[in-house]
């Protein structure tokens, strides 16, 4: 069993901290369950069932620490594992930026768990599955997909009295569903910790939609355009730029650090319309309540009113610079308006609507410019309507640039990223002046 | 950094997005153990032959086993300390069976006897599942057994047999050369990788190959406060299929120029002297005007190009759309490969798959489905001529025979298609980069790889580069800044009209060429000589925010 209850996990971490001598010693453990199953041209193609789970050791003399980690779990196992930790620690050079272990912290139980997630099978993922290559099929379209469930928890234990653990689950789905001629392509992208908000069928009849909808595109010149950016798009662009740290700010190799030194904390940075923030309670987008760094996470504002609030200072780099550690982020979270997407639609004389974006890479850190394509679905809007799918653009455009450029917010939605997996909660959102620079011919 | 260290942090939520991207390979040991050489091959050979039984017993019609142990040393710097030391094991077993048609996979990292045979259970089980929702059954290629083999990596040196504090003191030493230099900020790092797999097959296969990897690699940032500005140089050196050999000298092997580059070793401190000079000419360099350039696109650079624009749409699986819902398909088709007058590029653009090339990454005795590795034409004077496959497509190209292209970065990953080493072929006629230059009257050439992204079927490109060097009427008269190109892939290899003789050839690659979903990655070296390309697309990248 890879899943360890609470209890379990703090027997088994009280009884490594009593064999240890170092000056210093902390225990993750780590566990994780799950599988998967992938589809393609209508039929599944590879699917596996994968179960892990570990024990890793720091023991530190002064500021000289060394790591372990094991797989077995007898008294003899973990008193190795602390052994080697601490030949390591003893051999290790010493590190300058080594903070003291903190003591007892209170950390709030998460809401990350479902149980009807963690009781998916092999059985129950190929049914899933098979309700979305039947939509595909009876669409005349071709679906490829990928489906994964992972139970996984983590608990750690220090010398000093610190425990901490979480349990959590989480599904993703996605699917692409293309017609016959290789002319239209469309997708959609599911995430969520209970496997019960998940709905194949209608995820993949919103990808065959994309898929006869964008058939048969028209180019059009690339230049700057207003843009609907679908919440799935939004959040790929946006996930680039959420990286908070004061660190790489004040060092001057960041889209936060000021010319002249220093960071851009209390800046008014985007459009006023932005808010974004971190909540481990969000009811929507439930995350972990522990932090590695050893501190609770709370409910925090980054962006408020677009202004700067919060940048995330490490226990080291806040010493350093004389102020409180933290904030951590666990999880992100963009305010939105109550305009649907076919309000905004409405709204808006020539535009864009955008699905999904592809292949986002970083072009310059210092503006935070980044290239990238538009994928499985872009549309021309005129006067309030779609007139036509068009061709996909490549853009070159700053999230930054971006945020300063929002016309309207539509409703909040829980997106997965492409590329990472990782849910966020964003909004549909329209912005003026974003930059495409060339055509593209893929569908 | 890979889809399943996302993973693993993510477990927690988004705690782990503030941290710093370590190396997470797997358990962590003492160095010494990464010189134990693990569990003897005889009993490899005794497990396996109990998964094996105990998928057939169950109803598989084919199984294959592959008992692993992957070995990681990452040794990470920056400026006057050492960041992280983590010495990384991972030892486990991955059991691929097929049943009903169908392909089902199940890996653990307990291997003993009773474990394996309930792992390959799991496997039969997840086939018997996926076969009920209705699948065409899998159509397998035949191999023959090869019985009892071994292959290994050509390595000199070790790279574990070097003790970390050597590799400590290079680091530091390449840090200090940057810092006395004049740069803000520093890190290095060393990688070494060697991966112990042991596959076997109802084939009659048993396969023990132990393969090395190597990546010594710095980045140098300097920030010039009153203005904000900053720019970064990477090193040019690249992730090797070979022994700790690559950072001792040899003659012959550097490239003189307008900086030094290098073939088969390389010389980490002269490098990073070289980096430093070059990071303060960055921020004083001309912002490049738009328009469009006849690009010199020196190897450390062409080799992303070609990985992407070529290495990728010639994947069979992408061709066919088993990775439409992640990586993307190809433009390249079926019908253009059967036409046999697909013009990819120019006459002078050869391009050949190589899983054999020494020093390279893809370098393999056998692929992870029991294919000895191969060498073929992708493309011919200019055609598209092949594809890259495994077992169970090679009836959609008529072959009799996989091509040897299947990969898995674990034991715990299913394998499946990976590109080889794809490389362009140098000039056939004398050419050194001199001359090649004085012929361009505006031009740009291009050092070192940088930003990097194409679309879902490789049609339309953007690259950055480290270092961009102004030619104009045949000479370089200074450094560019904020340059990148972009180019439709047909076009920008039909406008190929020049490439650098053998003397000029050299290997670049990557560690982490992404694919699969769960994400796999796959290390692949790309070889080039120095390469001209007419009239590309130029855009200046400079933004203010």
């Amino acid at each position: 069993m890879a899943i360890l209850s609470k209890e379990e996990a703090q027997a088994l971490l009280k009884k490594v901290m009593s064999y240890s001598k170092a000056d210093e010693c902390e225990a993750g453990l780590n566990g994780s369950e799950g599988g998967n199953i992938r589809y393609a041209r209508n039929a599944v193609s590879t699917a596996g069932d994968i179960s892990t789970l570990s024990l890793s050791v720091s023991s530190t003399f002064g500021k000289k620490t060394g790591s372990a980690t094991i797989n077995e779990f007898d008294d003899k196992s973990l008193e190795k594992v602390v052994r080697r930790a601490e030949e390591l620690a003893q051999l290790a050079p010493e590190n300058p930026e080594y903070m003291p272990l903190l003591g007892p912290q209170t950390f709030k139980e998460p809401i990350t768990y479902v149980e009807s997630t963690a009781a998916m099978t092999p059985d129950s993922r190929a049914e899933m599955v098979g309700k979305s290559i039947k939509v595909a099929k009876e669409a005349k379209l071709e679906a490829a997909g990928f489906l994964e469930n992972t139970t996984g928890f983590t608990a750690f234990m220090n010398s000093k009295g610190m425990f901490g653990y979480n349990k959590s689950t989480d599904v993703i789905f996605s699917i692409t569903t293309r017609n016959q001629e290789g002319t239209g392509s469309g997708y959609a992208a599911r995430g969520f910790n209970d496997i019960k908000k998940l709905d194949t069928l209608t995820a993949t009849k919103v990808a065959a939609q994309k898929a006869n909808g964008s058939a048969s595109a028209k180019a059009i010149e690339p230049g700057k355009y207003t843009v609907i950016l679908e919440p799935v798009a939004a959040t790929y662009m946006l996930e680039n730029m959420f990286r908070f740290d004061a660190r790489s700010a004040d060092e001057g190799r960041s889209f936060l650090s000021k010319p002249g030194g220093g960071n851009r904390l209390g800046e008014q940075l985007m459009d006023e319309k932005v808010n974004i923030y971190s909540d481990p309670f969000h009811p929507d987008l439930p995350s972990a309540t522990i932090n590695r760094d050893g501190l609770p996470v709370e409910r925090v504002n980054w962006i408020e009113k677009g202004v700067v609030k919060n940048l995330n200072y490490s226990r080291y780099w806040a010493e350093k610079k004389g102020v409180k550690p933290g904030p951590f982020a666990s999880n992100i979270i963009m305010d939105g308006g109550t305009a649907s997407l076919e309000e905004l639609i409405k709204t808006t004389e020539r535009g864009i609507l955008v699905s999904r974006l592809w292949y986002i890479r970083m072009v310059d850190p210092q503006s935070l410019l980044l290239t990238g394509l538009t994928r499985d679905g872009t549309f021309y809007i005129e006067n309030g309507q779609i007139k036509y799918p068009i061709k996909n653009f490549r853009f070159n455009e700053s999230p930054v640039i971006m945020l300063n450029n929002v016309e309207a917010l539509g409703k909040q939605e829980r997106s997965i990223s492409v590329e990472s997996y990782r849910s966020y909660l964003i909004p549909a959102m329209k912005i003026r002046d974003f930059t495409f620079t060339s055509l593209s011919d893929a569908v | 950094m890979k889809r399943k260290d996302f993973l693993q942090l993510s477990a927690m939520g988004v705690g782990g997005m503030m941290l710093p991207d370590l190396g997470l390979f797997g358990r962590s040991v003492e160095v010494s153990q990464l010189l134990n050489d693990g569990m003897d091959v005889s009993v490899k050979k005794q497990l396996a032959d109990v998964a094996l039984n105990a998928a057939r017993a169950k109803g598989a019609t084919y199984a294959d086993v592959r008992i692993g142990r992957y070995l990681n040393q990452f040794v990470a710097t920056r400026e006057n300390r050492v960041q992280n030391i983590a010495n990384a094991e991972s030892f486990g077993v991955g059991i691929r069976v097929l049943a009903d048609g169908c392909w089902g996979f199940a890996a653990s990292n307990r291997v003993t006897k009773e474990d394996v045979a309930k792992t390959a259970e799991r496997a039969v089980a997840v086939a018997k599942a996926n076969a009920k929702i209705g699948s065409d059954p899998v159509q397998l290629a035949a191999q023959k057994g090869f019985g009892d083999v071994t292959w290994k990596t050509p390595i000199e040196t070790n790279a574990f047999t070097v003790p970390v504090k050597d590799k400590v003191d290079l680091l530091l030493s390449v840090n200090a050369a940057a810092m006395a230099a004049g740069a803000n900020f520093v890190n290095s790092v060393i990688l070494a990788v060697n991966e112990q797999k042991f596959f076997a097959s109802t084939d009659g296969s048993y396969i023990d190959q132990d393969v090395h990897r190597l990546f010594p690699n710095f980045t140098v940032s300097k920030v010039d406060r009153a203005s904000g500005k900053f720019e970064s140089r990477k090193s040019l050196s690249s992730p090797v299929g070979m022994g700790y050999e690559y950072l001792t000298s040899k003659p012959g092997s550097k490239v003189s120029g307008i900086v030094t580059r290098y073939k088969d070793r390389y010389d980490i401190l002269e490098d990073v002297k070289n980096a430093t000079a070059e990071v303060s000419q960055k921020i004083n360099a001309k912002s490049v005007e738009p328009g469009k350039y006849d690009l010199i696109l020196d190897p450390s650079h062409l080799w992303l190009t070609i990985h992407e624009s070529v290495a990728h749409p010639t994947e069979l699986d992408r061709v066919l759309g088993y990775e439409a819902n992640y990586a993307g398909t190809s433009f390249l088709t079926l019908d253009k490969l059967k036409s046999k007058n697909f013009k990819f590029g120019s006459k002078l653009v050869n391009v050949v798959a190589d899983k054999l090339q020494p020093g390279s990454l893809g370098a393999v005795g056998y692929d992870d489905e029991g294919v000895p590795a191969k060498k073929w034409d992708l493309i011919k004077d200019g055609n598209l001529v092949n594809f890259q496959a495994i077992r169970d497509q090679a009836h959609i190209l008529g072959l009799k025979e996989s091509q040897g292209c299947c990969y898995a970065q674990s034991w715990n990953d299913v394998q499946f298609q990976r590109m080889p080493n794809v490389s362009l072929q140098p000039g056939k006629t004398k050419l050194s980069v001199d001359d090649m230059i004085k012929n361009v009257e505006k031009g740009i050439y291009i050092i070192g790889d940088g930003s990097f992204s194409i679309d879902q079927q490789r049609y339309n490109f953007q690259f950055g580069g480290q270092t961009f060097y102004e030619i104009k009427n045949g000479k370089i008269v200074g450094m560019l800044k904020d340059v990148s190109y972009q180019a439709n892939t047909q076009e920008f290899w039909n406008s190929c009209t020049a490439i650098a003789d053998e003397s000029d050839y050299r290997l670049g690659g990557a560690f982490n060429d992404g694919k699969g979903q769960p994400g796999q990655s796959n290390a692949v070296s790309h070889g080039s000589s120095t390469t001209r390309f007419d009239g590309v697309n130029v855009i200046n990248t400079a933004r203010k925010i």
